[in-house]
């Protein structure tokens, strides 16, 4: 925490009030271009206050919150299993040319088919629906992280090997001393742009897949975020569309915010410079 | 500019032979002899010949500055020293053990020759007094609790305590390069290689860190192998000035400095300095039109 420090604390406090106010000054007006618009009769999306009436009633619907359950249990699930299965294809892609001749051409010709063309082969390869929804999910995830560690472990600098090679280090030491943290940078940053793939891979495999069979909580409003969506539009309830919408929006949101944070935790050294 | 050298100056220093006074005993050595060292990048007759038929001494317990124009094939001897690069013949004698020669092209890196890179190399990743204690851990020398104490006594005594604590990319580069001078000697090595440590540091901050580095060998004695292209602080900082001829490198001229240590700032307005200044700006001139020729073809 910042301890007040004379001048250079309330400045502080001033930027950042000067920010915060431009961020809510800016949301607001967007908000209030939207009521006029649709007012207007310039769009047929639902109003702001229209949108904001339903999402106080959801808030108090239980089978919304399971759908915000479901979607997050769904991304967490392919996202962990993309990082556990990543990071080490990366890293060993980085460190070993045979591994990396003989893998790499094989993900990169994978790489470029949407995870979202996976959802048919998925549906019949997978037992079960959650199991579908997850590994694509997964899908999106996994080529962020692979591609930005192979590409952060191959950049670190030849002086800290030679300089660690110096010193005596093993094999096993520089890997674990050089390589591992000298790309933990890029594995962040692969987490963070993959569970944002992860959140829109997602909404779009619920819709595909018609939310998937755990349905006891469910109804129209269970079944994932992107169930919620696609129901509320066969069902004609265009505030509920966008209520999903801005869930989704929240939801991503605090994912990548709390990966950040995770990354400063374990980066200290790139900490303001 | 150049002056006469003063009646009764002694010519005879600028003679590429080592004077047997200047050989005293240390305890640690690290007397490195590189001989008939060729080193071609490429094919051996197509290829680019950075080093050729390069013979000279770097006595043990001194400090050798190798002088020659940027790209000359003079970092190419030291990563042969080093153990980074492997040489197509001649061989490379530390105390009286190979290195590296025709059969065995490449020195295994150790913890007896430490670099000091041109950029530097701290591990952005960790403290400072974690950097220090690298070496000894990673070598299982010392345990981790041991090899902290070291390093804090080591930075304690490069007055560096204060940063401790601190990443590398929080604190100054002049900084940077005293402590990875005193990580390097954590490892107790025979040979000090400094790859134009002080390159990029402005003028002022390169004579603190020169002062630096001498008050460091003057308490460690260590071999120091020093690499510039910048004449006035080779022969600041030399015992034996070696200046390079353009690629292919080889020795063009040895000196002995016969400056006494312990030197402080005052040696650079001695007469002596400059008439050896004198002695050898002529030459490394030569060299660096030779290079600044070739550089123009290249391309």
């Amino acid at each position: 925490m910042m301890e007040p420090d004379g001048y250079a604390w309330w400045a502080l406090q001033a930027v950042s009030s000067i920010k915060f106010w431009r961020g809510a000054l800016a949301i607001m007006a967007f908000i209030m271009l939207w009521e006029l618009a649709s007012r207007a009769g310039l769009s047929r999306i639902p109003t702001p206050s229209a949108v904001a009436v339903t999402f106080n009633e959801l808030m108090r619907d239980p089978s919304y919150w399971f759908s915000w359950y479901l979607s997050t249990q769904r991304v967490f699930t392919g996202f962990i299993a993309a990082m556990l299965l990543g990071i080490p294809l990366g890293l060993g892609m980085a460190v070993s040319r045979t591994f990396y001749g003989t893998v790499f051409p094989v993900f990169e010709v994978l790489r470029p088919i949407p995870p979202l063309a996976w959802v048919p082969a998925s549906i019949i390869f997978w037992p079960t629906q959650e199991l579908s929804i997850a590994f694509v999910t997964f899908l999106g995830a996994f080529y962020a992280v692979v591609i930005n560690v192979i590409g952060g472990a191959q950049a670190i600098d030849m002086r800290y090997y030679q300089a660690a090679r110096s010193m005596g280090s093993s094999s096993w030491d520089i890997f674990r001393r050089i390589i591992l943290p000298g790309t933990l940078p890029s594995i962040i940053v692969g987490a963070t742009v993959g569970i944002g793939i992860a959140w829109a891979v997602v909404v779009a495999a619920e819709m595909i897949s018609g939310g998937g069979s755990a349905g006891s909580m469910g109804g129209a409003k269970g079944g994932g975020l992107g169930f919620f969506i696609w129901n509320s539009y066969v069902g004609g309830s265009y505030t509920q569309i966008v209520v999903g919408m801005i869930s989704i929006g929240i939801a991503g949101y605090i994912s990548s915010a709390l990966l950040r944070k995770l990354g400063e935790l374990v980066t200290p050294w790139l900490r303001e410079q | 500019m150049s002056p006469q050298p003063a009646p009764g100056y002694d010519r005879s220093i600028t003679t590429p032979v080592e004077p047997a006074s200047l050989m005293t005993e240390t305890s640690r050595k690290g007397e490195i002899r590189i001989e008939d060292v060729v080193k071609v990048y490429g094919s051996e007759a197509a290829g680019i010949r950075a080093v050729d038929k390069c013979t000279f001494d770097v006595p043990a317990g001194k400090i050798t500055v190798v002088v020659g124009p940027s790209g000359c094939g003079k970092t190419t001897l030291l990563n042969a020293i080093a153990g980074f690069h492997s040489i197509t013949s001649g061989t490379i004698y530390l105390d009286d053990e190979l290195l590296c020669g025709t059969a065995r092209p490449r020195a295994d890196p150790g913890p007896d020759r430490i670099v000091v890179f041109q950029n530097g190399a701290l591990f952005p990743w960790k403290t400072i007094i974690e950097n220090v204690a690298f070496g000894p851990i990673v070598q299982g020398r010392m345990t981790r609790k041991q090899a902290l104490d070291k390093a804090r006594t080591m930075l304690a005594e490069a007055g560096l305590r204060n940063l401790e604590s601190n990443y590398p990319g929080e604190i100054s580069s002049g900084m940077r390069r005293r402590v990875e001078i005193a990580r390097a000697l954590m490892n107790d090595p025979k040979v000090l290689l400094l790859d134009e440590p002080y390159r990029a540091l402005d003028s002022l901050t390169k004579s603190v860190m020169h002062e630096a580095l001498l008050e460091t060998f003057d308490k460690n004695q260590v071999t120091i192998f020093f690499i510039t292209h910048d004449l006035e602080e080779a022969i600041f900082l030399g015992h034996r000035v070696v200046i390079m001829t353009t690629r292919p490198c080889r020795p063009k001229k040895v000196l002995t400095i016969d400056i006494p240590h312990p030197r402080d700032y005052s040696v650079l307005t001695a007469k002596r300095f400059r008439e050896y200044l004198d002695e050898t700006v002529e030459a490394v001139h030569e060299e660096a039109l030779k290079a600044f020729a070739a550089g123009e073809r290249e391309r």
